[in-house]
């Protein structure tokens, strides 16, 4: 309940103890740092020049060196000729999949949580405790435990292997989440505000739409990041659910590296992971330390 | 009396926009459970049946060679994974909060794998410890013609290179957490420590870790369920190879009900991960509502 309000003052001043001149700690402090660093950045370089550089200096293996002569030609083939079994369309179709994916359960798991947020915060509903408790401990269970029946039952309603069918998945699994997200955040604005609310004759949906959720933009940014970055790169849901057709991007990716016969084209292959993992990138990188809110937020569960 | 009605109409809402989470629990998350136990108990081969042979699929998951080297992949994994990213994300955390220089930027490159999926950070690695291409050939090349890195076609070392990557993956989130934690420790501790002459491995030792406990609970947490869930990293990274030497009990799931249509044993697993999560997160969240409760009273 409490708990994004205790992580979200979050980055404010460091508290270690204050540093004095260049001591040898600080030069180790300095070097763990570094070190660490250069192991972090190292895969995401090693697929950038890996992506530029032609088959015949790949052989060669220096992984690290840069490409002599770079070319885009990988990631041509990439987005628009690498081929996952018989067809070779690229990734550019997982990549309208994904989105065709993305947009509708974003808006649909932010609309359902946040109402459901709203309803369990401040509308004395019966049971409501017992909901929100129960949706809390959900969470933690394993896909594996739902996915045959949720198949069966979506193979008779007829929406098994359709986009209708995956962005109903992401709504309900991204329920228990996005409701805490939101019923946490209203829990911590003042009764009053509602209260006022109802004095001047606001029904239920109206009291959401005019006073709360203009009131809760920054949740609503929070729960954009956490969706679009989770959404984007789930591959199980989308892998059973969106059918052959839709098939998501870090689907098609698997397909493309991991299903090739005969040799495998590496600057091709690290071109289309790169593609793939260029959303949930700018995701991060435009956001900054609202990404760092948004898992403390979603990672703090009760 | 219009207010009367208007009062009963909000309620009425409030209890209709509550219907979708309700529906959501009661078929999905509990009719789906039930479903799943229930199948489990059963014959189900390549469809489901109803002749109830009690915990038998159960006594054959135990005997089934793949489950074991999944279950003891889980363990290796999980304990190595967790302590792992626990310890490097808490280091990392301590480093950054010395008031160091460029700390957005370093903050940023240890976070950035996160935001990326397992497939990503799978083919990605699967390219680096690649032994013609990856880190062996570089360090060969290097001059050391008889140096060894091929763990990932190596059926006893494969799963410590899945760990590799998940360390990478999730360490800079164990950081944000820890980092959060950090900083929300009061300044005047520090100078009580200053004025006492606490060398400062002591005090983050014996003042410092001891309250960061919910910082380490809440990150233990979080990597323990993706532990559990460990499957797209194994599908990408090694698809579950070589021979089954990286499988996980998720991965044996789906294969068992997708491609090798054992339903009974399938779900047997799936229950299986059910009870090894709730001996997880009952007692945290146990420990969490008690906490709660304490700090209202």
């Amino acid at each position: 309940m409490t708990a994004i309000a205790t992580i979200t003052p979050a980055i404010t001043q460091p508290a270690g103890m204050r540093p004095r001149r260049l001591t040898p700690a600080r030069i180790g402090i300095y070097a763990f740092l570094i070190v660490t660093a250069l192991f972090f950045l190292a895969p995401l370089y090693v697929m950038l020049v890996t992506s530029l550089k032609p088959m015949e200096e790949i052989r060669l293996g220096a992984i690290l060196a840069l490409p002599r002569a770079p070319t885009l030609e990988p990631w041509v083939k990439a987005w628009s000729a690498a081929c996952t079994g018989l067809r070779c369309d690229g990734i550019s179709v997982g990549f309208a999949n994904s989105v065709k994916i993305l947009v509708p359960s974003v808006v649909a798991s932010i609309a359902v949580g946040s109402l459901t947020g709203y309803a369990l915060s401040f509308w004395k509903v019966r049971g409501a405790g017992l909901l929100f408790g129960a949706l809390m401990i959900v969470a933690f269970v394993p896909y594996q435990i739902f996915i045959y029946p949720l198949v069966r039952v979506f193979a008779f309603a007829g929406i098994n292997n359709s986009i209708l069918g995956i962005v109903l998945i992401h709504t309900i699994f991204g329920l228990p989440t996005m409701t805490l997200l939101f019923r946490n955040y209203f829990a911590s604005l003042p009764q009053e505000l509602f209260k006022a609310a109802r004095v001047d004759g606001a029904g239920f949906f109206r009291i959401f739409w005019s006073v709360m959720l203009p009131m809760a933009t920054p949740m609503l940014i929070v729960a954009v990041i956490l969706q679009v970055t989770g959404i984007w790169n789930d591959f199980i849901l989308g892998l059973i659910f969106a059918g052959r057709e839709n098939l998501p991007m870090t689907v098609q990716l698997n397909n493309i590296v991991n299903s090739t016969q005969g040799e495998r084209a590496y600057n091709v292959d690290m071109a289309a992971t790169i593609l793939t993992a260029l959303v949930p990138l700018a995701v991060y990188f435009a956001s900054g330390r609202w990404f760092v809110r948004g898992i403390a937020a979603g990672a703090v569960k009760g | 009396m219009p207010l009367v009605r208007h009062r009963t109409a909000s309620r009425l809402a409030a209890g209709l926009a509550l219907s979708p989470a309700l529906l959501v629990l009661v078929v999905v998350y509990l009719g789906c459970t039930a479903w799943t136990v229930w199948i489990s108990l059963t014959s189900s081969r390549m469809l489901p049946n109803s002749t109830f042979v009690g915990l038998r699929q159960y006594a054959s998951l135990m005997g089934n060679e793949r489950w074991q080297v999944s279950v003891a992949n889980l363990a290796v994994f999980g304990s190595l994974f967790l302590i792992a990213s626990l310890a490097l994300g808490f280091l990392l955390a301590v480093a950054i909060d010395q008031r160091v220089r460029a700390e957005n930027t370093l903050r940023s490159i240890f976070l950035y794998p996160y935001s990326m999926s397992f497939i990503v950070t799978g083919l990605v690695w699967q390219w680096l410890l690649n032994p013609s291409f990856g880190i062996e050939k570089m360090v060969r090349d290097f001059g050391f013609p008889s140096f060894r890195f091929d763990w990932i076609v190596r059926q006893d070392m494969v799963i410590y290179t899945l760990v590799f990557a998940a360390v990478w993956h999730a360490a800079g989130l164990v950081m944000a957490i820890m980092l959060a934690g950090l900083r929300g420790i009061d300044e005047d501790i520090w100078k009580a420590t200053r004025i006492d002459g606490l060398p400062p491995w002591r005090v983050y030792l014996s003042i410092v870790i001891p309250m960061l406990g919910a910082s380490f609970a809440t990150a233990a947490v979080l990597l323990a369920t993706s532990v559990v869930r460990l499957y797209d990293l194994s599908v990408a990274m090694t698809n579950g190879g070589p021979g089954v030497a990286s499988e996980v009990p998720a991965k044996f799931v789906m294969d068992h009900l997708f491609e090798r249509g054992n339903l009974g044993l399938a779900t047997a697993a799936a229950t299986s991960m059910l009870i090894t999560v709730a001996a997880v997160v009952a007692p945290w969240l146990v420990w969490q509502s008690r906490r709660t409760r304490r700090a209202h009273a």
